[in-house]
Order: structure tokens, then C-alpha cells, then sequence
């Protein structure tokens, strides 16, 4: 019986033509945060969209927690969520408001104190009645991370929830994302421009380019692998060879 | 179907319409304008009451049963393209939440708006103009069901093409439900119809919720056959456009263009 809380297999994705995502396979384990790294137009968006049901694959298989997301969709989803750095929540909606529709979408119970909670973790407190309109890029982040935790997913994926957000509290959110995975053995997929972040984050890396995946292993065994000083090289050196 | 997605949908438009001016005008001000203008229409034709009898009893009745329809359509449309205004169909349908139960709670925003707009306009009609819609009587209740489920038909294939065409189509929020006024012979007998046009306006079932009205008005008789053919349309038109949503979000997610109608 294999501990993968998520296992992806040969999935593709094609649009006409063009090969987004080109048979990748890959095991996430519970407690495990996976990095997902590639230059843009890799096929990371793609493959995170796949995950979260938003986009059918054209061929090759999804399942989560031992069920197929295919049928499945539901009961995976409840214990899944995201965040990302470019996806919005209602503008014309207080912070409170919007956790408040994401806490009974995922039917939770004592919505009230999750939020207090999560407001309180996320250092929120001084907009939580604030129009999102108003928020900045890294409170919007914030509150994006927030929706995504309040559901206590069992997986997460993350699309550079640190950008935008200054040092301190992206120091704050990398601390509170491992507090997490500690706590509840939250399994999460991670993509960052930061590389040394990445370094930090991911207990292992998946490097994906045009659509395949081209390494994969701990940042040291990648870094050795392609014979560079850093991760940041790795990616520059295969990035230019897109 | 699960009841808390529903109402999760339901209360996050019921935040926006609480503190949105224009929302609330889109409720109040447009149908009272409406009426005020149908209003003094019909005034200056009631002073030919002995040549158009009818006319006066049906006109500010028509008027507010077209917006019955007017307001169930928009209900449904309007609902999705808040969704995509704020950028939110990610967060949705990344949920456990179904494209049914989406539709369910555009369906039960749709039930409010016409709601709030039959009270602004009933209680307006019996101010300004002595109109008492409930003239009707009981066949009120049935006229009403149909044009809101007419409404509905269009109001889902309208937020099919919004979702298949993307934010471009969004002005057929608005103009697609004028496309069926003419058929739906809500001011005028279908009699006055040219033949093919007849023929177009017989498979619309608002058209026949509107002659009933008219017969009953006019001559006392029981709509049973019109009522009977607009509900045996709507069930019908209901069940198509609803399998052609279920179709449309998954060639959108096919297509991987479900994430990105709003760009």
C-alpha cells in the first residue's frame, strides 16, 4: 500500500497542437510539500488546474487520497485547496465576509472561530472588515492563503503564495505553512520563482519543462545533477534551453 | 445537490446587493421607471375606454409579468457574471461545489429578484395608477411559475454562452431576453402575427402564459389549455438547456477555458 495521498500518473494534457503537460507522473506523500518548478509555459499552471478539476486531462489519471478525481470529484475537492498569487476573491466583499461564503461552501462547522483563528494566525485583524477592493496585493495574498487553510485541506497547492508580500511576512507564512504540515500532516504541491525558498520549502522537486518532467529529487541531488552551483542556476540552465 | 453550497452561493450575492446602490437601482429604479412610463400609457389609452375596453386591464398587468420574466432571466445571468467580474469561478469550481448546484443558487438569486421586484411594482401600480395586479385572482400564481421558468430557460442558455463565447457575450445578459419580447406576444394577440411568425411564437411559452392573461382578462376563460402548454414547453426547454449547461462546462474544462472567462 503506497503512503501517497496524491499519485499522478502519465497525465497529459493536450490543446489542439500543442502538448501542455506531456505524460508526467508523480506521488506526493502525506506531510510531504512537493516543488514544483519549471519556466513559464512549462505546463505548471496546467498541471495544477488538472489537480483542482478545472481543466480534463486529455489522457492518464489523477487520484487523491486512494479515489479517482474523475469520479470522485467532490470528496477529493472538500479535502483539498488552493492559493495563488493570481487568482481574486469577490471585491465588493468585507475579508470577513468572503471566508464566511468559503467556510459554508465546504459546509465547515463553527465557521466563526475557524475565522477568528485564521485571522488571528494570518495577522489580519486590522482588515477584517475591510471591502477586499481595498486590500493590497500582499494583504489580497494573505487572504487568499487564508481561504485556502480555513477548509483544513489535507493537500494544498500553493502558486507563489509568497510573492507580493514583504520579507517579514512571507517569513511569517513559510512558518505558519510548516507549522501546518507538522500539525496535520498537510501535504502541499509549492511553486515559487524564489529558488532559495523553494531550497527551504520542498522536501522534493519536480522540474518540469515543455510539459515533461526533466528532474526530480531533493534540491542537492537536482543542483548535483546538472553540475550547477545553485537551484537558481539549474533553472536558468534549463529555462534557456526552452 | 447539497444545501450548504447553495446557500453559501446564495448569501455571498446577498452580501453584494446589501451595500450596492446600483444593484438595489436594478431592483427598485428600472422596474418603477417602467412603470411609471406603462402608467401614463395607459391613463391617456383609458380615456378611449369605450373603444379599447381590454386594453387598460392588460397593459400594466403585461408589463409587470414581462418583468417577472425580465427579472428571472437576469436573475440567473447576472449572477454568473458576478462571478466572473470578481474573478471567482476558480474558487467555485475548484470546490466541491457542482456545476447543478451553481445553477440551483442562480435559480434561488433569480427567486429573490423577482420577488422583490413583483412587491416594488405591485404595491407602485395599485399607488400611482388604482391597478390591482391580483385581479387576476389565483391564476396569478401559475402565470408567474411559467414566466419565471421561461426565464430561467433563457437566463441558462444565456449564461451558456457567456461561459462558451466568454466576458464578450456578456451584453446577451441584457439583450437576449429581448430577443423573445416579439414572440412572447406580451402587449398584442398572437392573432396579429404574420403566419410564420405565429408558428415561431407558439413553441415560446411565455406567449402562451400572456394569452391567457388576455383571455381571462377579457373574456373570463379558464387559461387551463394555455397554462398547460406553456408548463409542458418549460419543462422541456428547462431540461435542454440545463443538459446544454452541463455540456458547455465540460467542453470549457476540455478546453481549459472555464478558468479563464473573465480574461
Amino acid at each position: 500500500m503506497s503512503s501517497a495521498v496524491v499519485e499522478v500518473r502519465n497525465l497529459t494534457k493536450r490543446f489542439g497542437e500543442f502538448t501542455a503537460v506531456d505524460g508526467i507522473s508523480f506521488d506526493i506523500r502525506r506531510g510531504e510539500i512537493l516543488g514544483l518548478l519549471g519556466p513559464n509555459g512549462a505546463g505548471k499552471t496546467t498541471t495544477f488546474q488538472m489537480m483542482l478539476g478545472l481543466v480534463t486531462p486529455t489522457s492518464g489519471s489523477i487520484h487523491m487520497f486512494g479515489l479517482d478525481l474523475q469520479t470522485h470529484r467532490g470528496a477529493i475537492l472538500q479535502q483539498v485547496n488552493f492559493s495563488s498569487t493570481y487568482i481574486s476573491m469577490p471585491y465588493s466583499l468585507t475579508v470577513e465576509e468572503n471566508l464566511t461564503v468559503i467556510g459554508r461552501l465546504y459546509g465547515l462547522s463553527d465557521i466563526a472561530s475557524r475565522i477568528d483563528d485564521m485571522v488571528k494566525k494570518l495577522e489580519m485583524e486590522e482588515w477584517r472588515h475591510k471591502l477586499t477592493r481595498k486590500l493590497s496585493s500582499g494583504q489580497m495574498t494573505r487572504l487568499t492563503l487564508a481561504k485556502a487553510l480555513l477548509t483544513e485541506p489535507k493537500v494544498l497547492f500553493l502558486d507563489e503564495p509568497t510573492a507580493s508580500l514583504d520579507p517579514d511576512i512571507a517569513h511569517k507564512i513559510r512558518a505558519i505553512l510548516l507549522e501546518e504540515r507538522r500539525a496535520s500532516g498537510l501535504s502541499i504541491l509549492y511553486t515559487s520563482h524564489n529558488m532559495r525558498e523553494m531550497e527551504t520549502m520542498s522536501d522534493r522537486i519536480i522540474f518540469l519543462q515543455r510539459g515533461k518532467i526533466v528532474a526530480e529529487g531533493t534540491a542537492q541531488d537536482i543542483v548535483a545533477r546538472f553540475g550547477q552551483a545553485d537551484l537558481e542556476e539549474v533553472f536558468l540552465k534549463l529555462a534557456r534551453e526552452q | 445537490m447539497t444545501y450548504h453550497r447553495i446557500a453559501a452561493l446564495v448569501i455571498r450575492h446577498l452580501y453584494l446587493y446589501r451595500r450596492s446602490l446600483p444593484r438595489m437601482m436594478e431592483i427598485v429604479y428600472w422596474p418603477f421607471l417602467d412603470l411609471v412610463v406603462w402608467g401614463f400609457i395607459t391613463v391617456y389609452l383609458a380615456t378611449f375606454q369605450g373603444q379599447m375596453p381590454a386594453v387598460v386591464t392588460f397593459l400594466l398587468g403585461a408589463l409587470i409579468l414581462w418583468d417577472v420574466l425580465f427579472r428571472s432571466q437576469q436573475g440567473i445571468a447576472i449572477s454568473f457574471l458576478e462571478e466572473i467580474w470578481a474573478r471567482n469561478l476558480m474558487n467555485l469550481f475548484a470546490s466541491p461545489l457542482t456545476p447543478s448546484e451553481f445553477l440551483a443558487a442562480t435559480m434561488v438569486m433569480s427567486l429573490f429578484k423577482v420577488t422583490a421586484v413583483s412587491i416594488v411594482m405591485s404595491v407602485c401600480a395599485w399607488l400611482f395608477y388604482g391597478y390591482n395586479v391580483f385581479m387576476i385572482g389565483l391564476w396569478l400564481m401559475p402565470f408567474i411559475v411559467n414566466l419565471v421558468l421561461t426565464g430561467w430557460i433563457i437566463g441558462v442558455l444565456t449564461t451558456s454562452l457567456i461561459m462558451r463565447f466568454g466576458q464578450e457575450a456578456e451584453v446577451l445578459a441584457w439583450s437576449m431576453v429581448f430577443l423573445f419580447q416579439p414572440i412572447s406576444c406580451v402587449f398584442y394577440p398572437m392573432a396579429v402575427l404574420p403566419a410564420w411568425l405565429k408558428g415561431v411564437a407558439w413553441i415560446n411559452p411565455a406567449a402562451h402564459v400572456f394569452e391567457g392573461m388576455r383571455g381571462l382578462l377579457t373574456s373570463h376563460a379558464a387559461p387551463v389549455a394555455s397554462l398547460g402548454l406553456a408548463t409542458g414547453l418549460n419543462l422541456l426547454y428547462l431540461g435542454a438547456v440545463i443538459i446544454w449547461f452541463h455540456h458547455t462546462f465540460n467542453v470549457c474544462k476540455d478546453r481549459g477555458s472555464l478558468v479563464r472567462v473573465g480574461e
